[in-house]
């Protein structure tokens, strides 16, 4: 008994250990600027939270402020190609697309909001 | 005294100040309308009443820079079939049949004060901001369009498809419905919606917006000198734009 014991939990640890070191971690290109409006450990986990307030403030509300606003991610994170043209957010590699895929959450934003920052911002 | 994080003394000290700027100028001519800018992080207020006036007399057929303007706006791309189009601002053309007289206007959301839309929406997603615009939160709309059965101005339009090539500040996607905003994202940088603006720069002058509680405001003043009225007054909505001469 002690023995099958040992031995189907030796198996489980090794199939844990060999499913982390078989999964790649995302990788995403690095924002503008030095810092994120909050910490990144905070960020990672509470990023959601902050939009969903965000955008029931400033949709209902009219509060504009840029801190927690989607376009103000999407203007910090955006990367661009070597011809200078914003590459989106939400394609296979970049900054949201890359860690959703990893934790298997589907991403919704994109299918209204722009994910590139404007070409021009008309004044 | 002096902190930074004091926004209601803030705001009337600013306001003060506009107002002694404008005690120094001769009775009549003021620099600027009085819209006083509202911090980004302040909410809208039901101080405020925008609204806009559409003289019919200036308006002309078959000019369609407003319409234009709304669509590079907003990005309201065409889908290559008519009756699935996006159509923010429509220009209406009417006869008077006893006379042969006709008339060309842009008819869009009226932005009522008591507006159907808002009335029959089951979730919520059609509401009324503090200060008089009537927008859909897509967020929460699921598409039902009631609310576009019940708008007497047939002004809102429901997205049928992928949409692609959004502007950042006017978010838009399939499934939802859609109306003019009044260019809310303008309105709230101190700005007038890109109809407006469109208007004026082709000289016609058709359009005038402003905050329809302040007297002192463009569109105020001009509501006061001539007869305007709202459409389908029969209605009791109490509509934010208001037409001349129709």
């Amino acid at each position: 008994m002690t023995q099958r014991l040992a031995i189907a939990l030796l198996m489980i640890l090794s199939f844990g250990a060999s499913s982390i070191a078989d999964v790649n971690l995302p990788s995403y290109p690095k924002g503008r600027g030095e810092y994120c409006v909050e910490p990144t450990d905070v960020m990672r986990r509470d990023h959601f939270e902050y939009l969903m307030h965000h955008r029931q403030i400033s949709v209902h509300l009219g509060v504009r402020s840029k801190r927690h606003s989607l376009v103000g991610c999407v203007d910090c994170h955006a990367s661009q190609a070597d011809d200078g043209t914003y590459i989106s957010v939400n394609e296979p590699g970049q900054f949201c697309r890359s860690c959703h895929v990893y934790t298997a959450v589907k991403i919704d934003c994109f299918s209204c909001h722009a994910a590139v920052p404007d070409a021009v911002v008309k004044q | 005294m002096t902190n930074p994080e004091n926004k209601p003394r803030r705001r009337f000290l600013g306001r003060t100040g506009a107002g002694t700027a404008l005690l120094a100028l001769a009775p009549g001519v003021r620099l600027v309308d009085l819209v006083l800018a509202k911090d980004e992080d302040e909410p809208a207020s039901d101080e405020t009443r925008w609204g806009l006036l559409v003289d019919a007399n200036r308006c002309t057929t078959g000019c369609r820079a407003c319409v234009s303007a709304c669509e590079d706006e907003h990005a309201l791309a065409k889908t290559g079939r008519n009756r699935l189009d996006p159509q923010w601002i429509r220009k209406v053309e009417l006869v008077d049949e006893s006379n042969d007289r006709s008339l060309s206007i842009p008819l869009m959301c009226q932005h009522c004060e008591d507006p159907p839309c808002v009335e029959v929406c089951p979730t919520g997603a059609s509401f009324k901001r503090a200060d008089g615009m009537v927008l859909v939160d897509k967020h929460t709309c699921i598409g039902c369009r009631y609310c576009m059965m019940a708008c007497p101005f047939n002004a809102r339009s429901f997205v049928h498809e992928e949409v692609t090539g959004q502007k950042s500040y006017s978010p838009r996607g399939k499934g939802t419905v859609e109306s003019c905003t009044l260019c809310v994202h303008r309105v709230d940088n101190d700005r007038t919606p890109a109809c407006v603006e469109s208007c004026a720069v082709d000289g016609h002058g058709a359009l005038a917006f402003g905050d329809l509680n302040d007297a002192e405001s463009t569109v105020s003043k001009t509501a006061r000198s001539q007869p305007h009225r709202e459409l389908r007054p029969d209605l009791a909505l109490n509509t934010g734009v208001r037409y001349r001469g129709v």
